[in-house]
């Protein structure tokens, strides 16, 4: 079955994204990342360490030959900051994909509406590929898509709360109304919580902390790898329908 | 001449390019963004760019995010 993910001509391996934050290291990263499948790796635009000069680089461990690298905006939360980190990015040669995060509140994390829209708008103008991490606001999703969104990205939960995915109502609108590839980023915990995502229709789920942050970080990344999978064949098989009594497997007739 | 470089006041030598910085401090240019006073360097631009006094350079790269 033919089932390739495409963002604006752009073809992805695997439905699996993963960020490369909370590792112990980078070989751990690089490890965990390769047992995820996963061909996107976003990253974060932070400054240089000027004063160890021996201080190596994350793409030293993460070939942006092999991976799809999608800079990200996380830390931001104004609109100009956003920008500022999104053109930084780009500057690096490496990517034209960025992940729009503008943060409107430091306890949840919950995204800005109105800053992450005006950046999406600005940016698509300038050629990127914007992908922007919404709160699971179906409004918010056409209003994006309009404004120049490649794809919407919208939270299952808080980041970095492994909640799973607390809403898929909302996520199931988003997936009927946007005309745009929805990729599930952020609040995830478990290889189930994947599974639902992908089940529900979504084209791709975007996580971090749910590897990083589990106990066997590359045992939890092939987990993922599986559950992206399974939710996605799940998806295209069509599940049978709920029903509130049972129906026998096996047939009545021949019985003695 | 005074340079603030990543936030930190430096001393540099007058004439001193984006390029011979990045030298200086034994950074690999493809793998940075380098903007001067708010505005972006194009790396094309690296060799060039003379740096004065002043000067707010910010050196950028990627790290570990999700």
């Amino acid at each position: 079955m033919d089932d390739k993910l495409i963002i604006k001509g752009i073809e992805f391996k695997s439905r699996l994204w993963v960020g490369t934050g909370k590792y112990k290291d980078f070989e751990e990263t690089a490890k965990a990342i390769e047992a995820s499948g996963a061909d996107v790796v976003t990253v974060a635009v932070r400054r240089t360490n000027i004063f160890d000069r021996k201080s190596v680089n994350l793409l030293d461990f993460i070939d942006p030959k092999k991976y799809k690298i999608l800079p990200n905006t996380a830390g931001c939360y104004t609109m100009e900051d956003a920008l500022r980190y999104a053109r930084l990015a780009r500057e690096t040669g490496v990517s034209d994909l960025i992940k729009i995060e503008v943060i409107g509140d430091e306890k949840t994390l919950f995204p800005d509406a109105c800053a992450t829209l005006k950046a999406t708008e600005i940016l698509a103008k300038e050629g990127f590929i914007v992908l922007p991490y919404i709160n699971d606001d179906p409004v918010m999703a056409l209003r994006l898509v309009d404004a120049g969104a490649a794809a919407v990205m919208p939270l299952a939960a808080p980041i970095g709360s492994g909640l799973g995915i607390r809403n898929p109502y909302n996520i199931k609108i988003i997936l009927e109304q946007a005309k745009v590839p929805v990729v599930v980023d952020a609040g995830v915990g478990t290889a189930s919580d994947v599974a639902i995502a992908m089940e529900l229709g979504c084209d791709a789920v975007l996580l971090n902390t749910a590897i990083a942050g589990a106990k066997y970080p590359i045992v939890m990344a092939e987990a993922m790898k599986h559950a992206v999978i399974a939710g996605r064949l799940a998806f295209k098989a069509g599940r049978m329908p709920r029903k509130l009594y049972a129906t026998a497997s096996s047939p009545i007739e021949g019985m003695l | 001449m005074k340079v603030k470089i990543n936030g930190t006041d430096s001393e540099l030598q007058d004439g001193v390019t984006v390029s011979s910085l990045l030298e200086i401090l034994q950074i690999e240019p493809a793998r940075v963004a380098v903007e001067v006073n708010l505005q972006i360097v194009k790396k094309c631009n690296f060799n060039d760019h003379a740096l004065k006094d002043g000067d707010a350079v910010e050196i950028v790269n990627f790290v570990g995010g999700g």
